[in-house]
């Protein structure tokens, strides 16, 4: 187990299904925590609703799991309340995406000195297997049955048209690239997000042809592009392959930011 | 002193050092001022992009250990209500200044009403409680707005400063004390769980950054703070002690004025009514007539109706169509009889005194 320390093991069993992405995404943030050499009660974790705001119930450390879609609201009052707290936002893409949405653009602009990291497993879990705003055009779910027919969010580059100083996209299967990013985003000023496409085998995998956990994460291994590697093919004028997304850094900068600690 | 500007300098003085609004008329006077006071005392000002996060930041810095308050009007009020049950749920001391206009929808931005009474006891889904106060002068807003910080803390439980436009843009003389009296949270004492409330209900508290490791979530939790969502006993030891806590401190949180205890006509009042009910008494050479004024309408003080022991008729003039009618109606069995004025303008002496004529 990464960061024995910071389990809350009087919590367990957790919520999360057999196979569940969300485990690994759990470990990579409090590896990179771990990284940053952040104390207990420096670091505060907060979270919406979804099966992925129910990580920081499973922390050791203060810990706010507040309504669906206002995360970052919430955070953006800790935060700016009392910048010398690390601040860390699990959310999910029905939280972040669709409730959520006008939250999220606006702590991005706002630049509140956070990281954020979303689980976006295309689904809306907890519920059930719903379709979301990310929810790949085509894809089976229980509220698109003949296939999602409303175009899907880019999360990450909406986080960087927003104004967020470090945006990055990895999946579940790049554990170490994960960590890095979220690392990476903890030490740069400003508000961080970090967009992990993740496996949900159960409500999403299980009705898109995807049943097996490994075939999920082969899944989307094969169609996570490097940024670099579609930015060469683009170059070159060669055509970006059908159903991939980019992963790596988007952006790294500078904008002013608000609530870094002094 | 303008009424909204009175709020914001009772909210400073009461120690408020966090303000998350959104402008909405006519409260956004408070929000102006707190944004030009509080970056000058080392507070935070910020303007949210809606109401909906305008109450979770305030809700947010409150676990920060920073008191912490929001203002707005019915519109942004309907939107806050999600996070106020939250805030019920949490037990997270804030104050959340309502300056009611007319309603329903955006009704009427620059006219009176106390439309939203029912709202702030009630709006959020499920069973709680919390605590309301409704200043009827521009003192009071300054007054009010301190005590509203006071019981926040006190019973960890949002509050309500039940203004409106009357109030809130009204220009009367004030008087700041040099310092005001404002209890603090109980600090969580040690080896308590988060959640462990003492004999009045009312747990410690841990705010975040002093390594307690507190879990607050809004699912049903135990003492501990962890989500217990099935057993139906940890739901209900949870959400009867969050309605016991202010229900059983009604006394405790009472503020009213009683004039005239021994008459038989009683008018009921909260909030601006109570002026022209006022002039109506001073107009008049004899005790005839008895005033009941609330400061405190939420937990409502049944017992103060019990001070008019000849009372034959409660006659309650309101800017909104008879809504705290039914609720003194319960606890009395002479007829009570709503004034109900709605459109933005205050009862006239002479309306109440045809009202008077009418019912004695």
């Amino acid at each position: 187990m990464i960061a024995p320390d910071w389990f809350r093991e009087d919590r367990l069993p957790h919520i999360y299904c057999t196979g569940c992405g969300n485990g690994t995404v759990l470990n990579c943030t409090l590896a990179a925590v771990e990284e940053m050499g952040w104390e207990r009660s420096e670091t505060a974790f907060i979270s919406g609703i979804g099966c992925s705001s129910r990580a920081p119930g499973y922390i050791l450390a203060d810990s706010l799991h507040t309504t669906h879609g206002r995360a970052l609201a919430f955070a953006t009052g800790v935060k700016m309340a009392k910048p010398d707290l690390n601040v860390v936002v699990f959310t999910g893409d029905g939280d972040l995406a669709a409730i959520g949405g006008n939250h999220f653009i606006h702590a991005c602009r706002r630049n509140v000195d956070m990281t954020v990291v979303c689980m976006n497993n295309q689904i809306y879990g907890m519920t059930g297997g719903q379709g979301s705003p990310t929810t790949p055009l085509g894809a089976i779910s229980t509220t698109t049955p003949y296939g999602a027919s409303e175009p899907a969010f880019d999360l990450a580059e909406l986080a960087v048209a927003a104004g967020a100083n470090y945006v990055a996209r990895w999946t579940s299967y790049h554990v170490k690239e994960l960590t890095r990013a979220v690392t990476t985003g903890m030490q740069t000023p400003g508000l961080a997000f970090i967009e992990v496409r993740t496996q949900c085998p159960t409500n999403y995998g299980r009705h898109n042809k995807l049943r097996s956990v490994p075939a999920m994460i082969e899944h989307l291994r094969s169609h996570a592009m490097l940024v670099e590697k579609r930015d060469r093919l683009a170059r070159e004028g060669r055509p970006i392959p059908e159903g991939t997304f980019t992963v790596g850094e988007l952006v790294r900068r500078n904008r002013p930011a608000m609530g870094v600690k002094q | 002193m303008q009424g909204n500007a009175a709020c914001a300098e009772g909210a400073l003085a009461a120690g408020c050092r966090f303000f998350g609004g959104y402008p909405i008329t006519p409260s956004t006077e408070i929000a102006e001022t707190m944004a030009r006071r509080l970056p000058k005392m080392g507070g935070v000002f910020i303007s949210m992009e809606d109401e909906l996060a305008s109450i979770a930041a305030v809700i947010g810095a409150a676990w920060t250990g920073a008191r912490a308050m929001t203002a707005t009007s019915g519109p942004g009020f309907s939107l806050m209500m999600e996070n106020i049950g939250y805030a019920a749920m949490t037990e997270t001391p804030c104050v959340i200044v309502n300056v009611q206009r007319g309603g329903p929808s955006t009704g009427q931005p620059t006219r009176a009403a106390q439309g939203d009474m029912l709202q702030c006891r009630f709006g959020s889904h499920g069973d709680y409680s919390i605590i309301a106060l409704t200043p009827n002068s521009v003192q009071e807003m300054f007054d009010l707005t301190v005590k509203a910080f006071d019981l926040a803390d006190r019973f960890r439980v949002p509050t309500f400063l039940m203004a409106d436009e009357i109030v809130g843009h009204m220009r009367e003389r004030v008087t700041i004390p040099d310092a005001v009296d404002v209890t603090s949270r109980r600090p969580l004492a040690e080896g308590c769980l988060p959640f462990e409330a003492g004999n009045d209900g009312v747990p410690g508290f841990a705010p975040f950054g002093l390594g307690r490791s507190v879990h607050v979530t809004g699912l049903t939790h135990d003492e501990r703070g962890y989500p217990d969502t099935t057993d139906p006993g940890a739901h209900d030891r949870l959400v009867r002690r969050l309605v016991a806590k202010v229900e059983s401190a009604r006394r405790d949180i009472a503020d009213y004025e009683v004039t005239n205890p021994d008459a038989e006509t009683v008018f009921v009042t909260y909030g601006p009514p109570s002026r022209t009910v006022e002039q109506v008494m001073r107009d008049r050479p004899d005790d005839s007539i008895g005033h009941l004024r609330l400061r405190v309408v939420w937990p409502f003080p049944e017992f103060a109706l019990q001070e008019f022991g000849n009372a034959k008729v409660f006659l309650m003039p309101e800017l909104n169509m008879g809504q705290m009618v039914r609720e003194v109606q319960r606890h009395v069995d002479q007829p009570v009889i709503p004034l109900e004025k709605i459109g933005g303008e205050l009862h006239t002496p002479a309306e109440l005194v045809r009202a008077l004529e009418a019912h004695r």
